[in-house]
């Protein structure tokens, strides 16, 4: 039942990413003071937006979870919170490529963004062997959305201090002295940061049905009393 | 139901007597303070702090040694039946949150009441800042307190019970030591205390306080059931 | 503050117990995928004593804890006392005296410290808790070692503080897990007069020993590995 509409959307994920790349690299104009690597903006910024939105949902998620008590929910926490932290690689990766071009150095403590993003992706990465040491489905299935509330609550807090904590502020795309980005990167921005979250939502929902049928293969399994696989995921919630 | 300032009290008086009588915590913790500042003294090569220098050091020495404390919280509750006990008793479950994070607070108070005068000591050429800095600890112990006794209860009904709490709370607290070092650094500059930013950090420090305070008493319902 | 809802003190002599004091239909727990219990159906009335039998491993304690709302059921109806679990398990706590595997004591204080710290949690303090302390210390024989911390005392001598412990709060349903482990012929003649069968509750006894509870029991619950239970 979560296999519903995948085709659809995967189509719509699969043009709106070439539609944002070509205007990426054939449309929008080269930056005056950073040249051709101020493309990868494209990729970066809306990667960390819907990584960081895939957090703040999966607490959501965890919050459905503790009210309701239905398993459900604490699988779609789980799966947000798994793409958001993928995403994250690639954006720490695509923040370090530009850092790299820009500043010469491939870390720079002085980005308060940058940082304050891998402080939460390093906050995020425990939550797989927190998950991994609780046995017990049902009190991993709670611990872990307790953990993803707290964290959620986490995400703001953790931007405020460390932006708090720097002296001084590198100059941003968005705050250029004309006051703002001009309208032919601000549009190629939006369809990107449109085509990222759409990536997103599609392989979260591929996440989910693939769980789905593999628990519905587990059930159908016991039901003909054929001996199921031995390596499941301990940490993965089951889909019903 | 057991009033909760009944269950509250008893709770907490159950716990500093046992903790006084036993003294598993406390001595523990203030020992591997005072250790630390001897490696920090060879690992800077430093005999004397001051500013950045002497703020790093006493926030990475203070929360380490409060990750011990943290570790321990729950574990009588586990292995002496304390978490079934108090579920069997007719009392609001949030009460144990409350009780367990004032403990902490208090063994986080006691701590620093034997490792800071230390600190100073040791690396300090005035003891000048050391008034304006009990307003930074109290406010860093809450906060402490509140994420602390939060990751505490999950991590000892865990089979990787040590390992969770560092693992988790650290990158969990980095807000708070960030405000907390942000307001030591100027109390403890060469030159005699300075304010610089202070105020702003001691409300950072207030409301990362009250974030978890909050959370940590809507959530901990949840980890008492089975 | 929240009123109170019972005075423990004398709760098991005025409070009207509701009849039957446990009703099971189809109580189903499971872990994992393994069923627990699967199935489970009776009715218990007021006063009445359950003595649960069954090989290792075929869920008697987890019965015992899901009727001490310490454990949730995963399926079927169950009412006790009154109260349908889980969703009122907070109206039934505090009526409940509960003995386990674990005396639930604090090794590292005594034995009047523990239980002052348990009729504390259950609404007890002052004159009136320290003379039922007193007065269970003294049915159990264990008034002289009463400020001997608990990491001091014999196996024995800590069941029998647990059972001290247990009926403190004069519960009116009584949920014992092997209730004499540990216990000498005294031990056992003195656990009698406190949870036996004249104590002024329901009783639900979980037990390896047949010969030992099955004269006190009014019913008997057979539970097994893998097939339902039978009500005999």
């Amino acid at each position: 039942m979560y296999g519903k509409g995948l085709r659809p959307l995967s189509i719509a994920t699969v043009a709106m990413l070439a539609l944002s790349l070509s205007l990426v690299f054939f449309y929008a104009p080269l930056d005056a003071d950073q040249g051709f690597i101020q493309k990868i903006f494209y990729i970066h910024v809306p990667l960390a937006i819907v990584a960081l939105l895939g957090f703040v949902a999966g607490g959501v998620f965890a919050i459905l979870h503790l009210r309701s008590g239905d398993k459900r929910w604490d699988a779609y926490s789980y799966v947000s919170i798994h793409m958001s932290v993928i995403f994250g690689v690639a954006v720490l990766i695509t923040g370090a490529i530009w850092a790299k071009a820009s500043w010469g150095h491939w870390w720079v403590w002085d980005e308060p963004t940058l940082v304050s993003f891998l402080i939460v992706f390093l906050l995020y990465a425990t939550y797989y062997p927190f998950r991994y040491a609780i046995e017990d489905r049902d009190r991993q299935a709670r611990y872990a959305s307790v953990f993803a509330v707290a964290a959620g609550a986490f995400v703001p807090l953790n931007f405020m201090a460390v932006r708090m904590a720097q002296q001084l502020v590198h100059p941003r795309v968005f705050a250029t002295s004309s006051g703002g980005l001009p309208g032919e990167m601000m549009l190629t921005f939006l369809c990107s940061l449109a085509a990222m979250a759409l990536l997103w939502i599609t392989l979260v929902k591929f996440e989910l049905a693939a769980k789905s049928t593999s628990g519905q293969v587990k059930r159908l399994r016991r039901a003909l009393d054929a001996p199921g696989p031995a390596n499941r995921s301990r940490i993965a919630p089951e889909v019903s | 139901m057991t009033p909760s300032r009944a269950a509250f009290a008893a709770i907490l008086g159950k716990d500093l007597r046992a903790e006084l009588r036993t003294l598993q915590s406390l001595p523990a913790m203030a020992i591997f303070a005072v250790t630390t500042f001897v490696i920090f003294r060879f690992g800077l090569d430093r005999t004397q702090l001051s500013g950045d220098l002497a703020s790093g050091v006493l926030w990475a020495t203070l929360l380490f040694a409060a990750v011990l404390g943290i570790n321990r919280l729950f574990v009588t509750e586990r292995e002496e039946g304390g978490f079934d006990a108090i579920r069997l008793a007719p009392i609001d479950r949030s009460v144990l949150f409350a009780a367990k994070a004032t403990a902490l607070v208090i063994y986080l108070l006691a701590l620093e009441l034997i490792a800071v005068p230390i600190f100073a000591l040791f690396f300090l050429d005035s003891v000048a800042a050391l008034g304006p800095l009990v307003a930074v600890l109290v406010l860093a112990d809450l906060g402490l307190a509140a994420t602390g006794t939060l990751i505490s209860s999950m991590a000892v009904n865990s089979r990787a019970r040590d390992l969770l709490v560092p693992l988790v709370l650290l990158p969990l607290v980095v807000p708070l030591m960030i405000a907390a070092t942000g307001a030591t650094e100027p109390l403890l500059a060469a030159g005699g205390p300075g304010y610089e930013r202070f105020g702003t950090w001691l409300m950072v420090l207030g409301l990362y306080d009250l974030i978890f305070v909050l959370l940590g008493y809507a959530v901990f319902d949840f980890l008492l059931e089975d | 503050m929240i009123p109170t809802l019972h005075n423990p003190l004398q709760m098991a002599s005025t409070q009207e117990i509701p009849s039957p004091a446990i009703v099971l239909a189809g109580l189903r727990r499971d872990f994992g995928d393994r069923a627990a219990l699967d199935g489970v159906g009776l009715e218990l009335a007021a006063g009445e004593t359950l003595v649960v039998l069954g090989p290792n491993g075929a869920g008697k304690t987890t019965l015992l804890r899901i009727l001490a709302t310490l454990l949730r059921p995963s399926g079927g109806a169950i009412s006790v006392l009154g109260c349908a679990l889980p969703r009122e398990a907070w109206k039934l706590r505090g009526q409940i005296g509960y003995l386990g595997h674990e005396p639930l004591l604090y090794r590292d204080l005594s034995g009047r410290e523990n239980l002052r710290f348990h009729a504390r949690l259950h609404g007890l303090e002052g004159a009136a808790a320290e003379a039922r302390i007193d007065e269970v210390l003294a049915a159990a024989q264990m008034d002289r070692r009463g400020d001997d911390r608990v990491v001091e005392l014999s196996a024995g001598m800590r069941q029998r503080l647990a059972i001290c412990r247990c009926v403190l709060h004069r519960p009116a349903l009584l949920l014992l897990d092997e209730p004499d482990s540990n216990l000498d012929a005294e031990g056992r003649e003195l656990a009698r007069g406190l949870i036996g069968p004249d104590a002024e509750a329901t009783r639900v006894v979980v037990t390896h020993d047949p010969d030992r509870f099955l004269p006190e029991a009014d019913q008997v619950l057979r539970l097994g590995i893998g097939e339902r239970a039978a009500v005999a």
